[in-house]
């Protein structure tokens, strides 16, 4: 088991996180009554993009996004081969930097200014992962994935700020409307692809299989909430994730940017209204 | 060979046009024409794009963004003209500010006349770009496994033959392509 | 067999006045390159006898009257001293709280006589301060013999009082020994003061007003600790008839009242010396010094004093309302500091910040007073202790480059001063990132503190973590951007700088690397000492994660660079709307001009810079010491 699922999740997480993002583009043409891409579309621009020629601004932009992939990647094995979650989220916060890095590294306009955003949604996101973290230790005694997935109820009952503020945190975690602060997937905006600017290219598909993993070990979390030890809370906790990636979609596609300091102030508000809650609760009654 | 067709990302640029073919671009990717389901996705960084879309007749100040943005393209890649400006420099053809269309700095693979172009016949000037870009994808990927993997970045003069040569382009014209500056002072 | 303890106290005082004395550059430089080594040889020799010794805690000079009274006898000289000091600057109500403390002591002294218990006691914990001492601050010293000849080229307008300078920083030094070294708390109130006044002599170097301000805003804070120093010893030794530090503690966990009312007033103390909220204003003023004294005082070891003094208390602190109150300061001001630090452009600001707010994550850690959390505060001390010290002088080195030490400015320090650059990166890695020090003592105290169920602690080190690695990461962003403003740059960095910051930055790769190792020889000892019974922090599972995890990060970047080279990459110009002029560095305005551009950061000044938020800070702490001691005192607790 050990072995086996993080094979899995190398094999399977970017086939899981493309069909995820085609499904998001279909989705979304159809909330826009338009036709749409076919779901295999990512695959498509992948593919075409390795096709393409490597082209950077400075030759460092290419080593720091292999890096990038690489942590990203070691870190989703981590968390599927059941150990130590609390780890795992300081791994990820780590690679992220990376990403931070091959952008700033190019002193390009564009480039940098997403690059700082990009360092500011971490700023958000780290109170609301790390609390996450901490909710399912204070429930299980144990910060294992590997424990946590033998539970004998789902975590969410107990748990359902904890949920919250992580489903909040999503959104800039997926860098998704109204949070799409440090890059943005519809051209037109003020700071064009933001650290993805200056990636074209293979890179520019390492960057897009990268984000699949990202999100999927994301949504794992959230299947983290729903599983127990009951074989049918897996079916239950898909269908949770699919939910989840729907709201993200429909969130994204009826909202406009915020600025990044509101989002600060929002993410933190939730954070704390929502899991600080639940954590003083939880701490009461345990 | 990499199957690129289906994914043609665009890079649109208005170069001086009256902004009536560049709502026409926008429209072909608006539900009504919705071109996103070629797989046409309007990117606005060159760096990610495959297909160049310029509207409207090159001037002074826009020939050397229209030359930079190709530059900073990926091979391989295409250029569409959309509307009769961008083709040949339309109405304005003989303004004192205007060079002419936007074959006089870059080579153009499609031309779409209309004024303003429609929707319908920008994605068929799209798609008939689509199927260029094809085309020298194979001609990359076939040199590629002619010359190893590593040949695949290398900007060697061999590779701009393939994609496009802008000076085999301009003989075939039989026209240089044009100064801005100096030429059009002298006037 | 312990000749070693006299020698650490006393031969680095001595070479202080003999320091004083010359005034030859030359001779001062090869006296300290002989001195420095010597009582690295002796901390050396300190280490192995004891553990020759079984390397356990060790009581010695238990009869000691002549040494009490000399030390009796440098209490009141200090007294007289800072009375002085005082007197002259007309700011007579701060040497009250030098006579009132001095008196209280000396009378009690005269009342009680000599007590028959060790005055010091050497372990593990106060070898790993002794070590930092000596080493961190031996490679300080050596660095600065090379820096204050550059620092005094510069500065022309600050009078030349080196042999002054050098006098103050072994003296320092010494008094630093003694202090870690020291069981009996009279002593140790001697020794505390001792670093009070060094502190305030450094900062006054320069003599600006500025300086001389700050200097004596940091002697009344200081000594307003040490007046709750002197009145919690006081108050124990009258009411305990006992002397020691680890009587202290017995008592206090046997439910003596006077034994917890004095664990308070220490751990009070040891909350102005470690520069916690609202007492921090002092180590940012402090900044005005040479930069060897704030690397060496207001960053790697004397403001450990006060971390050191409430890691001896967790023990009787775990649990009790003190703790509580002490945990609770310590990590708003690991949270807060780090919010002012992202809007602070001054690099030594910054690291005057991030000190103060790392200062607080250590004293959150003691104030829980859990092994799992001294555990982790150890290593902070460890990591920090290195990488201040690291970062200060690095920073003093590139300031004397740039002429300037403004973040920005560092704008592609890699490529203009690489040296410096990458013992930067070295510097700050080790601050945040995984798998350096911070990140598993992050995760052992969020642990703890949930096991311990105190709330508010684990919110601020949550979102404290984040802010953290916000102004760290953007400081290192800068550091790599690539730039084009080639303006050439001079490394003008002596060797005897950069002897120091190479050691520096090997010992903390080293630290890093040997981490594991070091938690199982030293630290769980050190451990099982202060708590007696003491179980496994971390599991084995834990620990051959982080070994992976190490190899992970170091060799992922390294391998994916090697292979990176051998890929065929095309240079393409930034983009910049189409409008780049060719070189990446400027663009076509809206003339038609070229105009350079210039990347920046936001620091958010006006939001969150200290301005804004320092004085509701102070004012929220100030009421919870309020009630912390209206509870103990009024005996809830």
């Amino acid at each position: 088991m050990r072995i086996l699922m993080p094979i899995l999740f190398l094999l399977l997480a970017p086939l899981a996180g493309g069909l995820l993002d085609g499904m998001d583009r279909k989705i979304s043409a159809r909330m826009q009554r338009r036709v749409g891409p076919p779901i295999l579309q990512p695959f498509y621009d992948v593919q075409k993009l390795f096709a393409k020629q490597r082209i950077v601004v400075t030759n460092s932009q290419t080593f720091l996004m292999i890096t990038y992939m690489v942590l990203i990647i070691f870190t989703g094995c981590m968390f599927y081969s059941g150990v130590d979650m609390l780890m795992c989220f300081f791994m990820l916060s780590t690679a992220g930097i990376f990403l931070y890095f091959s952008a700033v590294v190019t002193d390009s306009p564009y480039s940098y200014i997403g690059g700082q955003r990009e360092l500011f949604q971490e700023m958000c996101c780290e109170p609301a992962v790390l609390l996450t973290a901490l909710g399912f230790y204070i429930l299980e005694g144990s910060f294992q994935t590997s424990d946590l997935i033998k539970a004998d109820r789902s975590a969410i009952l107990a748990l359902p700020g904890f949920f919250v503020a992580f489903l909040f945190i999503l959104t800039i975690k997926m860098r998704k409307s109204p949070f799409d602060e440090s890059t943005s997937h519809h051209p037109h905006q003020e700071l064009v692809k933001g650290v993805t600017t200056e990636l074209g290219g293979s890179n520019l598909a390492l960057f897009q299989i990268t984000e699949w993993y990202e999100n999927v070990l994301m949504l794992s979390v959230v299947a983290l909430f729903i599983l127990n030890k009951n074989p049918w809370s897996i079916l239950c906790a898909v269908l949770v994730v699919l939910a989840t990636y729907f709201l993200e979609i429909l969130i994204d596609n009826t909202s406009a940017r915020m600025k990044s300091q509101k989002m600060l102030q929002l993410s933190w508000a939730v954070t704390i209204a929502a899991a600080g809650v639940n954590l003083v609760i939880l701490i009461l009654v345990r | 060979m990499a199957n690129v067709k289906r994914s043609p990302w665009l890079l649109h640029y208005d170069a001086s046009s009256c902004n009536g073919c560049d709502i026409e671009v926008l429209a072909s990717l608006t539900p009504v024409y919705d071109a996103e389901r070629f797989g046409v996705v309007n990117t606005a960084d060159p760096m990610q794009a495959d297909i160049l879309l310029v509207t409207g007749g090159v001037n002074a100040q826009s020939a050397e963004v229209v030359k930079q943005l190709y530059d900073q393209m990926a091979r391989p890649k295409v250029v569409v003209a959309v509307g009769v400006c961008a083709c040949t420099g339309g109405v304005f053809k003989d303004c004192y500010n205007i060079n002419g269309g936007v074959d006089t700095v870059i080579p153009v693979d499609v031309y779409v006349p209309g004024c303003a172009a429609r929707p319908e016949s920008i994605i068929d000037g799209i798609v008939k770009a689509v199927a260029i870009f094809q085309e020298r994808s194979d001609k990359h990927d076939k040199y590629v496994k002619e010359h190893g993997e590593s040949a695949r970045d290398t900007s060697d003069p061999d590779a701009a033959a393939r994609d496009g040569n802008p000076a085999d382009f301009f003989n075939a014209l039989g026209k240089k392509p044009q100064e801005h500056t100096d030429h059009k002072e002298e006037k | 067999m312990w000749w070693s303890i006299p020698f650490l106290i006393i031969f680095p005082m001595c070479i202080g006045a003999l320091l004083y004395c010359i005034h030859v550059q030359k001779v001062r430089k090869g006296i300290a390159y002989v001195a420095t080594p010597a009582i690295m040889a002796a901390t050396i020799d300190l280490v192995v006898t004891y553990f020759n010794h079984g390397g356990q805690p060790v009581d010695l000079y238990v009869n000691v009257p002549a040494a009490s009274h000399f030390i009796t006898a440098g209490e009141i000289a200090l007294m007289i001293f800072v009375t002085w000091k005082c007197i002259r600057a007309k700011k007579y109500w701060i040497s009250l709280l030098s006579i009132v403390p001095t008196i209280m002591i000396v009378n009690m002294e005269f009342k009680l006589g000599e007590m028959e218990a060790a005055h010091i006691r050497v372990d593990h914990l106060s070898l790993l301060m002794c070590l930092i001492v000596a080493f961190v601050g031996g490679l300080i010293t050596i660095y600065a013999m090379g820096y204050m000849d550059g620092y005094h080229q510069h500065h022309t307008e600050v009078p030349e009082r080196r042999h002054f300078f050098f006098m103050v920083v072994y003296v320092f030094i010494g008094a630093m020994f003694g202090f870690v070294l020291s069981s009996d708390l009279v002593w140790i109130d001697f020794f505390w003061e001792t670093t009070s006044v060094c502190s305030f002599l450094l900062i006054g170097y320069t003599q600006s007003e500025e300086a001389v301000t700050n200097s004596f805003r940091a002697l009344w804070m200081n000594l307003l600790g040490g007046t709750a120093l002197a009145f919690g010893i006081v108050y124990f030794e009258t009411a305990a008839k006992a002397s020691t530090l680890q009587a202290l503690v017995q008592n206090s966990q046997d439910g003596v009242r006077a034994a917890a009312i004095c664990v308070m007033l220490m751990a009070f103390a040891a909350l102005t010396k470690a520069a916690q909220l609202p007492f921090s204003t002092w180590l940012i003023g402090a900044m005005v010094a040479p930069t060897p004294s704030s690397a060496l005082l207001h960053s790697a070891t004397m403001v450990k004093a006060g971390i050191y003094i409430l890691f001896r208390l967790a023990p009787a602190m775990s649990g009790t309302m003190t703790g509580y109150f002490i945990a609770g300061i310590g990590g708003f001001t690991f949270f807060m500091t780090s919010v002012i630090a992202i809007g602070q452009v001054d690099a030594k600001k910054v690291l005057a910040y991030s000190t103060i707010s790392n200062l607080g994550l250590m004293v959150a850690c003691a104030g829980i007073g859990r092994p799992e959390t001294i555990w982790a505060g150890v290593f902070l001390m460890m990591f920090h202790a290195i990488s201040k010290s690291l970062m200060f002088q690095d920073v003093g080195a590139t300031e004397n480059c740039l002429h300037s030490r403004h973040l920005e400015d560092m704008h592609g320090l890699l490529y203009r001063l690489p040296k410096l650059a990458v013992f930067m990166f070295i510097g700050i890695a080790g601050m945040y990132l995984a798998p350096f020090g911070m990140l598993i003592s992050k995760w052992s105290a969020l642990r703890a503190s949930v096991d311990s169920k105190n709330v508010l602690v684990i919110l601020f080190i949550v979102f404290g973590s984040a802010t953290t690695s916000f102004y760290w990461s953007k400081w290192l962003g800068k550091i790599i951007s690539r730039t084009m403003h080639n303006e050439p740059v001079k490394d003008i960095t002596k060797k005897n700088e950069m002897v120091s910051l190479s050691i520096h930055a090997v010992a903390m790769v080293a630290l890093c690397a040997l981490f594991p190792v070091v938690s199982n020889i030293y630290v769980h000892p050190l451990l099982a000492e202060t708590f007696g019974t003491y179980t496994d922090v971390l599991s084995s599972g834990i620990m051959n994660m982080l070994v992976i995890l190490i190899l992970v990060v170091f060799l992922v970047p390294l391998v994916a660079y090697l292979s990176s080279r051998q890929l065929h990459t095309n240079m393409k110009l930034s983009y910049m709307n189409g409008a780049n002029c060719g070189n990446d560095n400027t663009f076509t305005d809206s003339f038609g001009d070229p105009k350079k551009l210039h990347m920046a950061n936001d620091y958010f000044t006006e939001r969150i810079g200290r301005h804004a938020l320092m004085v509701p800070c102070q004012l929220a702490v100030t009421a919870a010491i309020v009630v912390m001691f209206c509870i103990v005192l009024g005996g809830v607790a």
